[in-house]
C-alpha cells in the first residue's frame, strides 16, 4: 500500500503541475498565428507554407489582390479580432498567413467570443478606453450603427468591393454617410418546405403568399396527424429574443408594414399592414404552429422540421447542410424557398450576419484597410463559401460554379427576396433595447394578447428610445 | 465588540486609580480598534463601497454609451415608479417567492422531520435527498425545459398515456402554467436545502424534552406543537430568511427557461437586462436599489412578527 501511495503527488504538486500544463498550453496557442508568419521562409519554394489540407482548409487561400501595393506597408504588425475558436479560427489564421506571406504585413488572430452579445460589450470596452490593441475586428450586422464613432470609414478605399455586395448591407454600414464597414458574411431567412408532404396532399409549388402558407399548413397537418400525433404545419423562431426581431420584421416587411423605424428614425410600426401580419401570425400558435414554438428558438425549429414533425420551416441558411447531412430523416425530401409575403409586400428575408471594421485608433490603420480589403475581397468570399460554407456577402458568388454546388438555395432564394435590415442604424447604442422592446410586443402578442393593445404601447416606447439615440 | 467593552468597563471599575484606569482604557480601545481595523477594511471594500457606488450611479444617467456622466438627482426614481415592466417583474417576484417557500418549508419540515428520526439506512437517505440541490441550476432549467416540451416532453406523455389530457399541453409557453412550472422546479431542487437546516435545528432539541413530554401523556401531535416547533424558532426564521432572499433574487432558473420574456420577467433579470444588455447602469442601479429595498422590508417583516410571537 506504502508503495503504492508513494510515486503519487501531494495536491499541492498537482496543482501546480495543473498550473504548468494550462501554461504550456496557453503559450502554444498565443504562439500559433505567429509561428505562420516566421517560418515560411524556411520551406522549399513552391509549396505554400499556409496550406495543410484538412477538413477545415479543403483548398488553398486565394491570392491577396493588391499585394504589391500593400507591400508598402511591409513589416508593419496589426491585430484581427476574428472569429471564435474551432475551425473559424482555423480558417482566419490561414488567410492571414497568406497575407503576411504576399504583403510582408505581420496578422496576430485573436479569438473572440462566440456570443454576439459577449463580443459587444469586449468591443465596447475597447472602444470607450480608445484602445489601439485590436486594428481589425468582425462586427455583428446591428452593431455598426453603435460603434460608428470609433470605426474607420472605408468608403473610399474599399469602394470596389462594396460595389458587389448586396445593396442593402452596405447601406446598413453606411453611417452619416460614411461606411464604418464592410460586408463580409450574410445570413436571410428562407422558407424550407417538405416536397414529399406537398407532392402527397397536391400541391406541386410552394406557397408565394403568407395567406396560401396558413391553408397548405393546415391540411397537411390535418392530414398527418392521424398517424403523427406531434406534426405540425410551420415552425419558427417565436421565443422572447433577438431571433423574433427578424421573422416578425419579414412579416411585416412582406406585408408592406415598413421595418419598425425607418432608415432615418421614423418609428412606422404602428400601421394597418404591420398589424394585419401580426394578426396573421397570431393566428398560428396552437393552430398550424405548435403552441410551445413562442419558446422555440433555430435549434427548436430544426429539430421539429429535421425528425419529419413539420412541413414548413423558417430558417437561416445553416440548417440547409444539416438537412442534408447523413442520418438526418429528411435528406432529399426538402427544398427552401423565398418566404411568402402578404397582399401588399414582397418576400422578405432578415438579414443577418458579419462585417469588417477597422479600429480608429489602430496604429496602422493603412496596413489595416489592406487586409480587410483582402478579407473581404470576392476571391476570399469563394473561398470561404467552398471551405466553409458560409454565406457570402455578394449575391455574384452565388453562381460561381463550385458555391453553386454546396448553396444551391444562394441563386435559387438569395437573389429573388428583399434583403431587409433590423433598424440598427436609426437606434445606433440604443438597438438592443428597442429590439427588446419590439420583440417582448411581438412575444406577447403571439402569447394572446391584442395586437391593437400592444402595437401602439411599443410605437410610444419606440419613439421615447429613438429621441434619445441621437 | 459587546464582550470587549464589558471587559473594559469592568477594568475601569476595578482599577484604583482614575489616572491610571484612563490610559490602560484607551490602550485598550486603540488596541480594540487596531484588531479590528483589517475587518472594517475588507468590508468598507467589499459591502460599503460597493452599495454606496450603486446609489450614486442610481442618481446619474451613467450608460455604457453615454462618453459623459451627469448627476440627475431623483429622475430615475420617477421614471421607475412609473415604469410598467417593472412593476410587472415585481409581482411576477413576489408570486415565485410566495409560492416557493410555502411549498419548500412545508416539504422541507416533513422530510426533515422524517430523516431525523430512527429507520435503517438513514444515512444513505440523507445523502441522496441532497441531489437536486447539489446540480448545476441551468443544468436543471435546461432538463426541465426538455420535460415540459409540448411535443416530446416526459410530462405530456405520461398525461396523455393516462387519459387526463388529450392533447399535450405547452407548460412553459402558456401564461397560466408558466409561474407554476418553473416553481416547481425551484421547489424540487431547494426542498433539500430547507430539510437540511431545519434537519440541524431538530438534531439541536435534546430527547430528555420529548421523554418527558411523553411521560406526562402528550400525543406526537402536540409534542410537534409545543415542543418542537418553538425549540425550532430560530432555525426557522434563518430558513425563512435564507429562502425568501434567495428567491426574490431569483435570475438563473428564470433566464434559462424564459431568456427576456416579459411577461415571466423577475426583477433580477430586469436589472440584467437594463446593465449588461442595454449598457443603462445608472438606471440598472436604480432597478438594484428597487431590489435592496424590497429585500429590506422583507427581513424587517420577519424579524419583527418572530420578535412578537417571543414576547
Amino acid at each position: 500500500m506504502k508503495q503504492f501511495l508513494a510515486p503519487r503527488k501531494s495536491p499541492a504538486a498537482r496543482s501546480a503541475s495543473f498550473v504548468i500544463v494550462g501554461l504550456v498550453l496557453a503559450l502554444g496557442s498565443y504562439a500559433g498565428p505567429r509561428a505562420y508568419a516566421s517560418s515560411h521562409a524556411a520551406l522549399p519554394s513552391g509549396a505554400n507554407p499556409c496550406f495543410h489540407k484538412s477538413a477545415n482548409i479543403p483548398i488553398p487561400p486565394p491570392a491577396v489582390p493588391n499585394a504589391k501595393a500593400d507591400k508598402r506597408y511591409k513589416g508593419q504588425s496589426i491585430v484581427f479580432y476574428g472569429n471564435s475558436v474551432g475551425a473559424g479560427q482555423v480558417q482566419d489564421s490561414a488567410l492571414a498567413c497568406q497575407f503576411t506571406r504576399q504583403t510582408g504585413i505581420k496578422v496576430k488572430v485573436v479569438p473572440a467570443p462566440q456570443s454576439t452579445t459577449d463580443r459587444y460589450s469586449a468591443m465596447q470596452r475597447f472602444f470607450v478606453n480608445h484602445s489601439s490593441s485590436i486594428d481589425v475586428t468582425m462586427v455583428d450586422v446591428i452593431y455598426p450603427g453603435a460603434f460608428a464613432p470609433y470605426l474607420v470609414d472605408l468608403k473610399k478605399p474599399l469602394a470596389s468591393i462594396a460595389k458587389l455586395d448586396y445593396s442593402t448591407i452596405v447601406k446598413n454600414d453606411t453611417i452619416g454617410g460614411h461606411l464604418v464597414a464592410i460586408p463580409y458574411f450574410a445570413d436571410f431567412g428562407m422558407l424550407y418546405y417538405r416536397t414529399d408532404l406537398l407532392h402527397k396532399y397536391g400541391y406541386k409549388n410552394p406557397p408565394t403568399t403568407w395567406t396560401q402558407l396558413t391553408a397548405m399548413a393546415k391540411k397537411i397537418q390535418a392530414g398527418e396527424q392521424k398517424h403523427s400525433k406531434n406534426f405540425h404545419g410551420f415552425v419558427f423562431q417565436g421565443n422572447s429574443y433577438e431571433g423574433l426581431t427578424c421573422d416578425a420584421l419579414e412579416w411585416i416587411n412582406s406585408y408592406g408594414g415598413g421595418t419598425i423605424l425607418s432608415h432615418n428614425g421614423q418609428v412606422t410600426i404602428d400601421n394597418p399592414r404591420a398589424t394585419a401580419a401580426l394578426k396573421l401570425a397570431q393566428s398560428w400558435v396552437g393552430t398550424i404552429a405548435p403552441r410551445g414554438v413562442t419558446s422555440y428558438e433555430e435549434e427548436d425549429a430544426r429539430n421539429a422540421f429535421q425528425s419529419g414533425d413539420a412541413a414548413f420551416m423558417r430558417n437561416w441558411p445553416y440548417a440547409y447542410s444539416l438537412g442534408e447531412a447523413k442520418g438526418s430523416k429528411i435528406a432529399g425530401k426538402f427544398a427552401v424557398a423565398p418566404l411568402p409575403h402578404g397582399p401588399h409586400g414582397k418576400s422578405s428575408a432578415a438579414t443577418g450576419g458579419w462585417q469588417l471594421a477597422v479600429n480608429k485608433y489602430s496604429k496602422h490603420v493603412q496596413a489595416s484597410i489592406a487586409f480587410t480589403a483582402y478579407m473581404a475581397s470576392k476571391p476570399a468570399e469563394i473561398w470561404h463559401a467552398e471551405a466553409a460554407s458560409l454565406v457570402p456577402a455578394m449575391p455574384s458568388v452565388g453562381s460561381v460554379p463550385g458555391v453553386k454546388k454546396l448553396e444551391p438555395f444562394l441563386t435559387t432564394v438569395g437573389n429573388h427576396t428583399d434583403h431587409v435590415v433590423r433598424p440598427s442604424a436609426a437606434l445606433g447604442t440604443r438597438y438592443n433595447q428597442g429590439s427588446t422592446i419590439f420583440f417582448q410586443g411581438v412575444s406577447r402578442i403571439l402569447n394572446g394578447s391584442s395586437v391593437n393593445s400592444v402595437i401602439p404601447g411599443v410605437a410610444q416606447q419606440l419613439k421615447t428610445l429613438a429621441a434619445q439615440a441621437h | 465588540m459587546a464582550q470587549q467593552t464589558a471587559t473594559v468597563d469592568k477594568l475601569a471599575v476595578a482599577a484604583p486609580k482614575k489616572r491610571k484606569s484612563t490610559q490602560l482604557q484607551s490602550k485598550q480601545a486603540r488596541l480594540a480598534w487596531l484588531m479590528l481595523a483589517p475587518s472594517i477594511a475588507v468590508i468598507l471594500l467589499v459591502a460599503v463601497y460597493p452599495l454606496g457606488r450603486t446609489f450614486y450611479d442610481s442618481l446619474t444617467d451613467a450608460a455604457f454609451s453615454n462618453p459623459v456622466t451627469h448627476f440627475i438627482g431623483l429622475k430615475n426614481y420617477q421614471i421607475l415608479l412609473q415604469d410598467s415592466q417593472f412593476w410587472s417583474a415585481f409581482w411576477e417576484t413576489i408570486k415565485f417567492a410566495i409560492i416557493t417557500v410555502i411549498f419548500e418549508f412545508v416539504l422541507g419540515m416533513i422530510i426533515a422531520l422524517v430523516v431525523n428520526s430512527n429507520f435503517p439506512a438513514r444515512g444513505a437517505m440523507r445523502a441522496a435527498m441532497l441531489v437536486p440541490w447539489a446540480l448545476i441550476t441551468v443544468v436543471n432549467a435546461q432538463m426541465w425545459k426538455l420535460m415540459y416540451n409540448d411535443t416530446y416532453g416526459v410530462f405530456n406523455d405520461i398525461l396523455e398515456r393516462l387519459g387526463i389530457i388529450k392533447s399535450g399541453i405547452a407548460w412553459t409557453s402558456l401564461p397560466s402554467t408558466s409561474l407554476g412550472a418553473i416553481s416547481a422546479i425551484d421547489i424540487w431542487k431547494t426542498t433539500p436545502f430547507v430539510a437540511l437546516l431545519l434537519l440541524a435545528g431538530l438534531q439541536l432539541i435534546s430527547p430528555d424534552v420529548y421523554e418527558a413530554a411523553q411521560v406526562d401523556g402528550a400525543s406526537k401531535w402536540q409534542q410537534f406543537w409545543s415542543i418542537t416547533l418553538p425549540l425550532l424558532r430560530p432555525a426557522i426564521l434563518v430558513t425563512l430568511i435564507f429562502r425568501s432572499m434567495d428567491a426574490l433574487r431569483v435570475f438563473d432558473v428564470f433566464i434559462t427557461m424564459f431568456g427576456s420574456r416579459p411577461d415571466t420577467m423577475t426583477l433580477a433579470v430586469y436589472d440584467q437586462e437594463n446593465i449588461v444588455s442595454f449598457g443603462n447602469v445608472g438606471y440598472g442601479a436604480t432597478i438594484s436599489v428597487g431590489i435592496f429595498i424590497i429585500l429590506a422590508i422583507v427581513i424587517a417583516i420577519y424579524l419583527s412578527v418572530f420578535r412578537l410571537e417571543k414576547s
